[in-house]
């Protein structure tokens, strides 16, 4: 990809998102959005955030490693129980990269 | 006298988004280091920060860019990210609509997850909305402002640190801090289990369109859970009122 083509990738993708951001601003009161479309966006997050957390801990390297020395795997399950337990963002992010390198460490 | 008005709307704004500029600021750092860890040249890392201005986008964005995936994929994984964005243009729309084009469009590109916070409970407040518009500016303006100066100090010190770090696995832990307290009720646990575990078995597909088949399949378990919820409680309630049998007039509604 060159810069120029990737640039324009990356307006694209701008444009999508002001998109999403100013449609219904614009067609408020001459649209009515569905209930069930409502209802779905509401799983949008919890759906696509698990489709990006999950892969990451479970396949880092191209396969899928289920072990105890993936260092990914036990990042992201302390940062589970920390953000179950804190409610925190800063300090998940803190209690998995320690975690991570933890394990690193010890698988050296 | 309006004028007053308008700036004391705006700080209030600017006061409000503070602390969740503090929480912003080093996910705008890693998103540089991560950026330019990547291989993507400095000034388009920093152009997704100033023309797509939306985090979780940009930060999926960078493996899609730097592996050279093609357009409509990179287009395609926004639309999906970014679509709870509808959400936040609707709630907000009837408020926005006495204002001008331009104001609309300039508030719609200021429209994260974290401006909408603070100002849909500002809408809400109960007072008058005449120059809200100005504390929505508010806060817009000082979360585009930290997001554009912490990215592009982070993509100055990406440069700079080692790679190893793992510091890609960021973006997964700060979704996960973001993600886990709002699990609080079973067809969003099982949008979110769902999701993951169709992620992870068709992580084969290329370009990370597992992405969107996952997030399919969890937005529709999740309309199912909720659909199974809402029937047993209906189910629920009427068999309490056979129940109550000729005892009816302890429930309200049925003397009526």
């Amino acid at each position: 990809m060159t810069p120029s083509i990737m640039l324009l990738t990356i307006a694209a993708m701008g444009l999508v998102t002001f998109a999403l951001r100013l449609s219904l601003i614009l067609l408020a009161g001459r649209i009515q959005i569905p209930v069930l479309v409502r209802r779905a966006l509401a799983f949008v997050p919890p759906a696509v955030f698990a489709a990006i957390i999950f892969p990451d801990m479970l396949w880092p390297a191209g396969t899928l490693d289920l072990s105890w020395e993936n260092p990914f795997l036990f990042s992201g399950l302390t940062a589970i129980l920390t953000a179950y337990w804190s409610k925190n963002v800063v300090l998940t992010m803190v209690a998995g990269m320690l975690a991570l390198w933890l394990v690193r460490w010890l698988v050296g | 006298m309006a004028d007053q008005l308008r700036r004391q709307q705006f700080w209030a704004g600017v006061r409000a988004e503070m602390p969740i500029v503090v929480g912003v600021l080093p996910f705008g750092l890693i998103f540089g280091v991560v950026a330019t860890s990547a291989g993507l040249p400095p000034l388009i890392a920093w152009s997704t920060s100033s023309i797509v201005f939306a985090g979780s986008a940009q930060f999926i964005a960078v493996p899609l860019l730097a592996q050279g995936a093609p357009a409509l994929i990179l287009v395609l994984t926004t639309l999906i990210v970014n679509l709870r964005h509808l959400l936040y243009s609707a709630a907000l729309a009837p408020y926005a609509r006495p204002l001008s084009g331009g104001w609309k469009a300039l508030l719609a590109y200021l429209l994260t997850d974290e401006a909408f916070a603070p100002t849909i409970i500002h809408y809400q407040d109960g007072r008058p909305a005449d120059f809200k518009h100005w504390f929505w500016l508010g806060a817009g303006l000082s979360l585009w402002l930290n997001w554009q100066i912490s990215t592009a100090i982070g993509i100055f010190l990406g440069a700079q640190l080692p790679a190893n770090l793992g510091l890609e696995f960021t973006l997964a832990l700060t979704f996960i801090g973001i993600i886990i307290p709002t699990l609080t009720r079973r067809p969003a646990v099982g949008a979110f289990v769902s999701a993951g575990a169709v992620a992870v078995a068709t992580t084969g597909l290329p370009y990370r369109l597992n992405l969107m088949v996952a997030a399919f399949t969890g937005i529709a378990v999740g309309l199912l859970l909720e659909e199974m919820d809402r029937r047993r409680t209906a189910a629920g309630r009427f068999a309490g009122r056979l129940a109550a049998g000729g005892r009816a007039g302890e429930y309200g509604e049925e003397v009526r």
